[in-house]
């Protein structure tokens, strides 16, 4: 349990006292002693992951007719969310942790889908090749490698992809470092675009706007199936849907582990040293190039396991999948979540997901039902997002869940408000700074 | 190596199709000449506030949309009108669509970016993104997802013909549009006092406002001053092409493109680059031989963007500054 899991419990028992029903209370805080003091931390992890696994069983039980929302999100919309969240994941470790602004991180989804798409479906029907492909004929053109194996190349090769434009790129100063991601993030969407026999000296590499399809589908293959009943191929199965909810809500776990165990790792240090002070933390001798680097190369290997998960579940990779829009989406949630918090970003990103994949065109339809209004919601999506973006920055530019440290650093720059001169004359550390709203507060940092 | 095999492409098509190199030529000049008025607006922020306004290409196209109002809906203007009406009505689309963008880009720099004067560059610059979404699906909600344009105000006959290179009005007018406002600008920020407080301010703000400049007042006047330069292009564009709620987007990264191969904060810098980028896009679409075609402008265009940051961050003609780009 962290400090923050600490103070919580000191205000808990601060307040316990004041409430009229102490016994209860009691009883339910003995239950609570008898956990383990080191497993408590996992107990709301243990009940959301349950809750979670156990989500296709009682989705169809759930209300229908919920106000604002109407329906809670479907398994195969679930699907599409929970994979928004794991890229969320793998931003907030380039934007979060390590303070490089990525406006370009679709880059890294397009190149994970087509990878997949290269790999495991009959474009290139020039070759035969298969490697542990599943239900498929051993006579089937084209590269045919097992699904598994596919997600994690396409990760890696992704992850190769963001050392290829970190290199070049990241001894930029900040905004030029976003610009120019932003640049990358608008010519590999062009390039899968226009790199079809036509485009591209004759060789159908992507197959242009048409996309690639279909893509092999996620599964164990019959020797499995047969001994241990796994299943054979998710989409021949009757819950295919079910399937690839359990699969990504394992590798959404998976992601969480790592973003967490690398945060807390050396390298994770490092990169909260370079996110508050470049300068710094070069001067302390962390090799700046090679630690920021290695954040690109992490939060593109989600990226692209994400991507090639996409591609495999909507059996196909398309170049519309691939808008600048995408990358200001998952910015929107790393920064709704709190940049660099963890969790705030899975809960920012579920939310945001949900709206993007069906919440926004519920909560359209019950308006435009229940209220006067008459207003296509989805159609603002990105305005909203917008506004989002600006609110937060303006009024609470840690996010929902702050991070700690991020919310320290963030606070040392922002006491100024409108009416105050602009420049001050101080430094941070004299006396007398930051006291210009509230008399007697104290500076920190 | 690079830069001498684009010029033996130039040169191979020169000879091949001259006709069309130059024709193609001014076509670029003339695009060039749009994209200098709104580069300059990223210029003039990037100078004063080190700000990349990513909402500003988003300006510009509410500006068009908000031109094509007063020139279809208000005046009624078609190629049929006579040429004072056209021409006075346009003055007056002129100077309502550099005003409106002037207030649209200042009430944005007033509202979102002047409380974060001091937090994080990173925060302002995610707030500008916030913005350009914020500013895009107010055009959206205003003017629908169609294109909007306007008759042909100004003809496209030949002011001259030389060997079968020809040179329209329209892009006569937008040169004769752009040079006043671009000579107007120089003097601006050369010659005036408030000029000199923008030069003051992008050195030094802190050292500015100890000489008594009102700093935010500067920075409102150049979100006023790079709004207005939007405006005016917008119009411009409007009379060439059409223009939708999404148009600013795409524009805008170009112009940017071209304010950075320039030298960003480089008023100078910005034109070239922008005649530059309009160049290269022309040549890129229009010529015959082993172009690439417009489905790859978008690619080239990003590609020189990313190139230059990482080559050259200074620019054309920006000065190495110690802490680099």
């Amino acid at each position: 349990m962290g400090p923050r899991g600490r103070q919580a419990r000191e205000y808990a028992r601060g307040q316990r006292g004041r409430l009229a029903d102490r016994a209860k209370l009691n009883r339910v805080g003995a239950e609570w002693r008898r956990i383990p003091p080191r497993f408590r931390g996992w107990v709301p992890l243990l009940v959301l992951v349950s809750l979670g696994l156990t989500y296709p069983f009682y989705v169809s039980s759930l209300p229908s007719n919920v106000p604002l929302i109407l329906t809670f999100p479907g398994l195969h919309s679930s699907v599409t969310i929970l994979v928004f969240v794991v890229m969320a994941v793998g931003l907030n470790i380039v934007v979060g942790y390590a303070g490089l602004l990525d406006l370009g991180y679709v880059a890294f989804y397009a190149i994970g889908a087509y990878t997949a798409g290269w790999l495991a479906s009959g474009q290139f029907q020039q070759v035969n090749v298969h490697f542990g492909s599943i239900g498929l004929a051993p006579s089937a053109r084209g590269i045919h490698i097992n699904m598994w194996l596919v997600l994690l190349i396409a990760a890696l090769l992704t992850a190769i992809g963001g050392i290829l434009i970190g290199l070049p790129t990241l001894r930029l100063r900040g905004d030029y470092l976003a610009i120019v991601t932003l640049g990358f993030g608008e010519i590999i969407p062009q390039f899968v675009r226009n790199a079809d026999a036509e485009g591209f000296g004759g060789f159908d590499l992507t197959h242009g706007t048409f996309g690639i399809s279909p893509i092999d589908s996620l599964g164990f293959g019959a020797t499995l199936h047969d001994s241990v009943g796994l299943p054979e191929s998710y989409s021949q199965s009757f819950n295919a849907d079910r399937l690839f909810f359990w699969t990504v809500l394992i590798i959404l776990l998976i992601t969480v582990f790592c973003s967490m165990r690398l945060r807390d790792s050396r390298l994770g240090r490092a990169w909260i040293a370079i996110r508050e002070d470049e300068t710094a933390a070069g001067a302390m001798g962390i090799p700046l190039m090679r630690t920021k680097t290695w954040s690109y190369a992490i939060g593109a290997f989600f990226g692209g396991m994400a991507g090639a998960y996409v591609a495999t579940f909507n059996q196909g990779a398309f170049p519309s999948q691939f808008d600048f829009n995408i990358s200001v989406f998952l910015l929107c949630m790393v920064i709704l979540g709190g940049m660099g918090s963890l969790w705030g970003v899975v809960v920012a990103g579920t939310i945001l997901a949900w709206l993007n994949v069906e919440g926004l065109a519920n909560i359209g339809t019950w308006l435009n039902n229940n209220t006067p209004l008459d207003i296509e919601v989805p159609k603002y999506e990105f305005g909203i997002y917008g506004v989002i973006i600006v609110l937060m920055m303006l009024f609470r530019p840690t996010g929902l869940i702050p991070e700690r440290r991020r919310k320290r650093e963030i606070e040392e720059g922002t006491r100024g408000t409108l009416d105050e001169p602009l420049y001050e004359m101080r430094m941070a550390n004299e006396p007398g700074a930051g006291e210009r709203g509230s008399p007697g507060r104290q500076p920190r940092g | 190596m690079f830069v001498a095999l684009l010029l033996v492409w130039l040169a191979i098509n020169l000879v091949k199709e001259p006709e069309d190199f130059f024709n193609v030529a001014l076509i670029g000049f003339t695009t060039g000449s749009v994209y200098a008025l709104v580069a300059l607006g990223y210029t003039l922020v990037y100078g004063i506030l080190q700000l990349i306004n990513f909402a500003h290409g988003d300006v510009f196209a509410l500006s068009g949309l908000v031109a094509s109002t007063f020139i279809v809906t208000i005046f009624g203007l078609d190629e049929n009108s006579a040429a004072l009406t056209i021409l006075g009505g346009l003055l007056v689309t002129f100077i309502c669509a550099a005003a409106f963008g002037a207030i649209v880009n200042s009430t944005i720099e007033f509202v979102a970016y002047r409380r974060l004067r001091n937090a994080p560059r990173l925060a302002v610059l995610i707030t500008a993104v916030g913005m350009s979404f914020i500013v895009q699906n107010i055009s959206l909600a205003i003017y629908g997802v169609n294109f909007r344009s306007v008759p042909p105000l100004i003809p496209g006959s030949d002011v001259f013909t030389i060997n079968g290179v020809h040179y329209g009005w329209d892009s006569l007018f937008v040169v004769l549009v752009t040079a006043p406002v671009l000579v107007l600008l120089s003097w601006l920020v050369k010659s005036t006092r408030q000029g000199k407080a923008m030069r003051a301010t992008s050195q030094d703000p802190e050292a500015a406002a100890i000489m008594g400049i009102d700093v935010n007042r500067t920075i409102s006047f150049t979100f006023v001053l790079a709004g207005g330069l939007a405006g005016i292009g917008a119009v411009l564009y409007l009379v060439e092409f059409n223009i939708r709620y999404d148009t600013g987007f795409q524009l805008g990264l170009i112009a940017f493109t071209a304010a950075v191969l320039g030298g960003i904060g480089n008023l100078t810098g910005a034109v070239l680059g922008a005649i530059l980028i309009g160049l290269i896009q022309a040549f890129n679409e229009g010529l015959s031989w082993a172009a690439p075609g417009s489905d790859w402008t978008r690619s080239i265009v990003f590609g020189i963007l990313i190139a230059i940051l990482v080559f050259r961050p200074e620019g054309l003609l920006g000065e190495r500054t110690p802490e680099g780009a």
